[in-house]
């Protein structure tokens, strides 16, 4: 990865260069004063950068490689499934009918865009088991705002008014700030010493108050809670709903679906569990899947098929209206939707058995290794699922050497590191997910780097307390950034 | 069938051995027998990827996509060109592919690139601070608000009908979830009334909600709309389009303490609706409740400059149910491909390409209106859009522009019924003088053929 000195193209800009071509003005040119009343005209031109295509395109693709990409390496950030984007994808989504579509066309004029998203809704609905599905969320957190919104015009339409919503203390901090943002208060639940929720705390805090509990399963330690039919069962006994956070789809397809477990709402995550590039954080896209009951709720416009013609329908007099603009996250939909062609029912099946298969593998033979073992023991340690949680507490007490240490090492040897301080229950957790695109030789030798690092600490630990050596920029200054940010570039500055 | 992964029959009887169980269905025996399902997935058989390609082909094929036909449909998406360098840096696998720049040390470019994004719109929105996106332009909007109540504590939003139905819906949806009210001010002729604004907004007014231009592409008065709002300490949220300001003054420039909108214009194809990106921007004294990821400068170790992701306390991860929002996936890959384009646009380049819509649009609004049985339905200045009356059924004369191979816009009596019979047309740098002459022509004969009947049903 490049070393040299970071310059931003606003450094890079000299007056008068340019890389825009615009046609030439074919109707009169009346004066802009003569369109638009004083006040709504800018007085200077925006300071964007003056710079020729040639050095735009070095520019970015200088920046490029300074970046850790999933096509170049090993990449096992738990919970965010970064498996391998199959390259048929992108030529999918660039083919014109669908690229250069219109959302407002009429629906007519967009049958072939309407079919696949019909028929994605209807494999999400097979796939989750679970009758009616919504496409537009635009991400896991956006699902999960949406099933949370339904659940409040759920209870609301039955004349209840509830104020709390479950959520383990394994959740994803995106649990919680959606329940905030729905208007609930959240209450924690306790995890039992297998990992799964802790039947008694359900039990007390299962109250007639409460509008919902949300669960991940396998949860976010990558283990599927055994008592699932049990929770379903006390929470539908006190009349809440059940919410599913589908990050950990990824485990579990063709093998067990939310809606036999009990789940009233689903979201899944498009970019996680079907293959979507994750584009440095976006986009993804987050459809809801949900039980008869909670139909009627769900975001409109839902599309139907009637006479072999695909369109819209807007009288969903329950719906708890538009969460976002036009059809969602279209783009990521033709991509989805080719991932399930391609592997069909038994191949999704088949994905999720290899996906826990490497986990497994990577687990057991991190408990082998002696070393590893000893000072990164698994947190949980039970058959995980398609991701598993390490501990670093042993290492941190011993070698003096924390989880960040360990994953700064893990950049000077080529790997992305796992997710680190996350699930929260975990001391110095680090949350490892191979996915089912990784080979035995590729998980192996994530091993021997655990290995080496920790013999290296073992030596001398302040080698590993200071690393990366190897990357563009070393440890940065994260408590100054945050004490006076600067978010954007001072132009005045500039010459 | 595609499978995707690279392991062989002998590498999975050594993982297994390895593990010690016998078979994969070991591994999931920890899953109770009552939730297992006991059949296969109820979903075709998988397909070679030709085959795949075929049939998305086949489905793409019966849309009438911006390439096949001449398009002056707009409402929130327009037909703007996007240059080809924009997809040949986005399909870079380094950009492409990772996540979210979790590990700066390996994620400097996408950092540096969030970095220059949030100069860009801060620039051009006259604000001090942006985030590095979110989601979609109506999202965005619900952000501001979200924003906004948790800043003041006030339970009520005041919003112009001349906002964007869409914004305005999800504006709502979200709202009823924290529990504040939506006020809307019916627009007259096509702009905010700022005394009909006033008189709605009170000390309990924690925002109100201006767009501009409009959703009828009208140019508002903004300061006086900022100026009611502030005689009782509201917060402002204007929704702008971000490729009108380099003709536009920025919302900034008026006092607005917060700027939304849709990023799609900055280089982001139509994709039916998405994906596309949000844009942010707030005055700094907001930075700490902004939503979403923000991108810092700072140095490392050796003293070299960088970036990391900055403010973090403010977000889902650290604060969970205190977070000033829930996203986590936004729309970082669409933010690249928006600063990709303004770089290429340039300083001179977007004041060029908004005068050039300036006029085109003046020219169109001139030559529509002449057609008989046409009339602009609102005098106040334009920018790109602007509505106009058919005096024909809205449907058929659509229809039979469609016939000569011409989307003439969008029908907005479908949120707006007092405006029957109405199309709001937009002009881009896509649509030359000759298109919108024959745009006219077929108007000419597709209102005169509607009036007559002759066509309705087609
Ligand atoms: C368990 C879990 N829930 C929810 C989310 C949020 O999903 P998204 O990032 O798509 O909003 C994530 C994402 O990291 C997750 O891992």
């Amino acid at each position: 990865m490049q070393a040299e000195k970071a310059t931003t193209i606003y450094e890079k800009s000299k007056p008068g260069r340019r890389a825009s071509t615009l046609p030439v003005l074919d109707v009169p040119d009346v004066s802009v004063e003569d369109l638009l009343p004083a006040s709504a005209i800018r007085k200077t031109p925006p300071r964007l950068p003056e710079i020729s295509e040639p050095e735009i395109v070095r520019h970015y693709n200088k920046l490029s490689r300074r970046n850790f990409d999933l096509d170049s390496g090993f990449y096992p950030l738990g919970s965010c499934t970064m498996k391998h984007n199959p390259k048929l994808h992108e030529r999918a989504a660039a083919l014109p009918g669908f690229a250069r579509l219109h959302p407002l066309q009429s629906s007519e004029r967009a049958q072939g865009a309407l079919e696949l998203m019909y028929n994605l809704e209807g494999a999400l609905s097979e796939i989750t088991g679970l009758p009616h599905v919504s496409l537009q969320p635009s991400a896991g957190s956006h699902g999960e705002l949406a099933g949370v919104l339904l659940t409040k015009a759920y209870h609301e339409d039955r004349g209840e008014t509830r104020t709390k919503v479950l959520a383990p203390d394994t959740s994803h901090g995106t649990n919680p700030a959606t329940v905030t943002m729905a208007g609930y208060e959240t209450v924690k639940v306790a995890t039992n010493e297998r990992g799964g929720v802790d039947l008694d705390d359900l039990r007390e805090k299962a109250t007639t108050d409460v509008a919902c509990l949300m669960l991940t399963n396998p949860n976010t330690l990558g283990l599927f809670d055994e008592n699932i039919e049990e929770i379903a069962k006390i929470m539908h006994d006190v009349g809440a709903t059940l919410y599913y956070d589908g990050a950990n789809l990824n485990a579990v397809m063709g093998i067990s679906r939310p809606g036999d477990m009990g789940f009233d709402i689903v979201h899944m995550n498009l970019h996680k569990s079907f293959t979507q590039p994750h584009g440095g954080g976006g986009p993804g896209s987050g459809p809801i899947a949900v039980s008869e009951r909670m139909a009627p709720y769900l975001p409109k416009p839902r599309i139907v098929k009637k006479e072999g013609r695909f369109r819209y329908d807007f009288d969903q007099p329950k719906s708890i209206g538009r969460l976002r603009g036009f059809q969602g996250n279209f783009g990521v939909f033709v991509r989805t939707y080719a991932y399930i062609c391609s592997l069909g029912g038994e191949g999704l099946k088949a994905a999720s058995e290899t996906a826990v298969l490497n986990a497994n593998y990577m687990l057991e033979k991190g408990k082998q290794n002696e070393r590893v073992n000893k000072y990164l023991p698994v947190a949980f340690d039970r058959t995980a699922k398609h991701e598993y949680v390490l501990s670093a507490a042993e290492s941190k007490r011993q070698l003096d050497v924390r989880a960040t240490d360990i994953a700064k090492r893990l950049l000077d040897l080529g790997y992305h590191p796992p997710t680190i301080y996350f699930p929260l229950l975990v001391d110095e957790a680090l949350m490892i997910e191979p996915t089912e695109t990784e080979t035995m030789e590729t998980l192996d030798g994530f091993i021997e780097a655990l290995d080496q690092i920790l013999e290296e600490a073992e030596k001398d630990p302040a080698f590993v307390q200071n690393a990366p050596y190897t990357t563009p920029v070393r440890r940065l200054d994260e408590a100054a950034a945050a004490r006076s940010p600067v978010v954007t570039q001072d132009l005045d500055l500039l010459p | 069938m595609s499978t995707y992964t690279s392991d062989t029959p002998d590498d999975r009887a050594a993982m297994l051995a390895a593990i010690g169980a016998k078979s994969i269905d070991d591994l999931f025996a920890d899953i109770p027998a009552g939730v297992r399902l006991d059949r296969d997935l109820n979903l075709p058989t998988g397909k070679a990827e030709f085959e795949v390609f075929d049939h998305l082909s086949e489905l793409a094929d019966k849309n009438i996509h911006s390439d096949r036909e001449i398009s002056f449909l707009g409402a929130g998406m327009y037909d703007h060109y996007v240059p080809a360098l924009v997809d040949s840096i986005i399909t870079r696998s380094e950009f492409l592919t990772p996540y979210t720049p979790y590990q700066p040390e390996v994620s400097q470019g996408g950092l540096q690139v969030m970095f220059e994004y949030q100069t860009a719109i801060a620039e051009l929105t006259g604000l001090d601070v942006s985030n590095a996106s979110v989601y979609e332009g109506p999202s965005a909007m619900a952000a501001a608000g979200y924003l906004a109540q948790l800043e003041n504590g006030r339970d009520k939003f005041v919003v112009s009908q001349a906002v964007n139905p869409q914004y305005r819906e999800t504006l709502k949806t979200n709202a009823h979830g924290y529990g504040t009210e939506v006020v809307e001010v019916p627009a007259t002729d096509g702009l905010t009334d700022p005394a009909a604004l006033a008189e709605v907004i009170d000390a309990d007014t924690a925002a109100v909600f201006i767009q501009n231009p409009n959703f009828f592409g009208a140019i508002e008065d903004v300061q006086a709309l900022v100026d009611a709002a502030k005689a009782h300490d509201a917060l402002v949220v204007c929704v702008a389009d971000p490729l009108t300001l380099g003709v536009l003054a920025p919302p900034g420039d008026f006092g607005v303490d917060i700027c939304v909108g849709e990023g799609q214009t900055l280089g982001n194809r139509l994709d039916f609706g998405g994906p596309s990106f949000g844009f942010f921007a707030a005055a700094k004294k907001l930075i700490r409740r902004m939503p979403g990821r923000i991108a810092g400068e700072t140095t490392d170790v050796d003293g070299r400059r960088g970036w990391v992701l900055t403010l973090q306390t403010r977000e889902q991860h650290i604060r969970r149910e205190k977070a000033t929002s829930n996203i986590c996936t936004s729309q970082a890959l669409n933010a690249l491909a928006g600063v990709i384009y303004l770089s290429w646009l340039g300083r001179q380049g977007i004041v060029e390409l908004g005068e050039l819509m300036l006029k085109r649009t003046a020219y169109a609004r001139e030559v529509l209106g002449a057609v008989d049985g046409v009339e602009i339905l609102f005098d106040a200045p334009v920018f790109r859009e602007f509505a106009i009356k058919l005096d024909a059924p809205v449907r058929g004369v659509l229809d039979q522009l469609a016939l000569d191979g011409i989307n003439g816009g969008y029908p907005i009596g479908l949120d707006y019924p007092e405006y029957e019979n109405t199309i709001l047309v937009a002009i881009t740098e896509k649509r030359s003088k000759e298109q919108i002459d024959l745009f006219a022509k077929s108007l000419a004969s597709a209102v005169a053929a509607s009036k007559t009947g002759v066509g309705a049903e087609a």
